[in-house]
């Protein structure tokens, strides 16, 4: 009788020592599983789901980075291989590891008719249909890698020095960059050739950020998802017909909050804490 | 040269298979594309790791087809004929393991009283249903961001980068501390095919009659504990954590060891 007391003390002792351990390495797994999840400012493949979304579904396989570097347009005169522009994150990447990714300044995404690193996704984290156009066809200008920002203090062309270097770069040129021409006040008789990049176009390549000829580069590549803003559906373009028509129907709202009580003129000329 | 034959064929086939991989990153070949995760044989066939795929299933993404048909024949394969052979045949961790097995025994680090047994060889199983756990939590999947099984294989693929400190750990891991501390207790991946080839036909079967008792088999093998009928019965390895390396064969001098294709029908 006592011998199995013992024994049953003992069961629960161990059970409760692997559950407890079970959890403990639960909690570093998962602490550390979700640390190394967060690298913001990552460009992805071309076709590449949203980071989140992404994360979940690559296999880490690496079949994107061999069709890059491996595909017939990557030689040089000699017809040696060229270093591809996806690489696989290794440890001290500080990306997710074995996560395909490039650096525009390193070898930026040169925009392949084939686009032969998102067929042979085999888990769906490079999205084929989203490269589609009309006619079923892949379209690599569909790619929205990133986006291309320019930081207009630090590009020489906004100096009013003259410098396309980005726009000639840019795959598609005269489309996702455009050159604003504009008066420079300064001299009173040259012009601003101002890049201006179109976001509805720009694929996030990074061909103007390699070509840009500043220190540092002023035309960057930025997640998407980090280089626009939203204005949120509350605010409506009164002058667009067709954004006009969603509040066609709209109803008056009656708010009932702090603010309301008082009128619009009082709050408006009280200080406001954001 | 008899008692190093399957160790011999294991290196070869190990290099092979990873100079396979190599060449199709750095040279285009289509013979293996890919990773142990996922890969293409000979330009056509899918080939996918059931655990990765488990676990990219576990974060909640619908995977394509292509992974799920490779993982199946993964499965099958060595569901059937290979049993938990990937471990020792395919893995690249494995010469890693096996050299500071090796070093171990030299350095008579083997002894009982300098190997640290705080791990028991049931915990990568819990690893394994953990593994899954934490990838349906954090939303990625867990054992991949960490496994030095891809992270060796990658390496040598594309380079390792700092990845290369992780290979170091496991080789300190198994020879300063745990003996088979990675593969026989913690690995999740080899816990997987531990339960995927558990009834796969190629098994080590003992003969009772031949054997001397010299107990080599049972110092070289990695998970001795499957090696319960040596010097008793007649009968098969049938634990599903044999890797089917064939050491035990290898270094036995009684012809008491050998592969054969496990019986159905009779008694274990």
């Amino acid at each position: 009788m006592a011998n199995s007391n013992n024994n049953r003390r003992k069961f629960f002792a161990t059970t409760l020592q692997s559950v407890g351990l079970t959890a403990l390495g639960g909690l570093l797994w998962s602490g550390y599983s979700d640390e190394v999840k967060a690298s913001p400012l990552v460009l992805r493949p071309p076709g590449a789901l949203p980071e989140e979304d992404f994360l979940k579904a690559c296999i880490k396989c690496g079949l994107c980075a061999e069709a890059c570097v491996n595909r017939d347009s990557n030689r040089d005169k000699e017809g040696n291989q060229r270093p591809g522009t996806l690489q696989m994150a290794k440890g001290g990447d500080h990306r997710m590891i074995g996560t395909p990714f490039f650096v525009s300044t390193d070898v930026p995404c040169y925009m392949c008719d084939d686009i032969p690193c998102v067929p042979v996704c085999p888990s769906g984290a490079l999205d084929m249909p989203s490269l589609l156009n009309e006619k079923e066809e892949l379209d690599i200008n569909k790619a929205r890698m990133g986006l291309a920002v320019v930081h207009k203090e630090s590009c020489i062309a906004f100096w009013g020095i003259q410098c396309d270097a980005c726009y000639r770069a840019c795959p598609l040129l005269d489309e996702a960059i455009t050159l604003k021409y504009q008066k420079n006040e300064r001299t009173g008789k040259h012009a601003f050739l101002l890049p201006i990049v179109n976001s509805d176009i720009c694929t996030g390549c990074g061909l103007c950020e390699k070509a840009c000829v500043t220190e540092e580069p002023a035309i960057f590549v930025l997640p998407i998802e980090y280089s626009t803003g939203k204005a949120g559906s509350h605010y409506v373009k009164g002058w667009d017909k067709k954004d006009q028509e969603r509040v066609k129907d709209a109803k008056e709202i009656k708010t009932i909050n702090e603010r309301s009580e008082k009128e619009a003129a009082d709050y408006l000329n009280m200080e406001v804490e954001y | 040269m008899s008692n190093i034959k399957y160790l011999l064929l294991r290196r070869v086939t190990q290099f092979t298979l990873l100079f396979l991989y190599f060449g199709a990153n750095a040279y285009g070949w289509h013979m293996l594309e890919g990773t142990f995760g996922s890969s293409v044989l000979f330009g056509v066939i899918p080939l996918a790791d059931p655990y990765t795929t488990l676990q990219v299933l576990a974060t909640g993404f619908v995977l394509s087809t292509d992974v799920l048909l490779g993982a199946l024949i993964t499965i099958l394969f060595y569901m059937v004929v290979g049993g938990r052979a990937f471990c020792s045949w395919v893995c690249p961790i494995n010469m890693v393991t096996d050299l500071a097995n090796w070093l171990r025994r030299k350095l008579n680090l083997d002894k009982e009283e300098v190997n640290y047994r705080f791990i028991k060889r049931k915990a990568r199983y819990w690893i394994m249903v953990l593994g899954l756990i934490v990838s349906a939590v954090v939303g990625v999947a867990a054992f991949e961001v960490l496994s030095p099984i891809t992270i060796m294989q990658r390496g040598i693929i594309f380079g390792f980068g700092a990845g290369i400190a992780v290979i170091v750990a496991i080789f300190l891991f198994d020879l300063f501390g745990v003996k088979n501390g990675w593969c026989g207790h913690l690995c999740p991946l080899g816990a997987s095919y531990s339960l995927i080839g558990k009834a796969s036909v190629i098994r080590v079967k003992h003969d009772h009659e031949a054997c001397t008792a010299c107990m080599k088999c049972k110092v070289v093998c990695p998970e001795n504990q499957v090696l319960h009928m040596i010097d008793k019965e007649s009968i098969s390895v049938t634990d599903g954590e044999c890797t089917n390396c064939g050491r035990c064969i290898d270094v036995c001098d009684d012809d008491a060891l050998g592969f054969s294709i496990r019986s159905f029908g009779n008694k274990k």
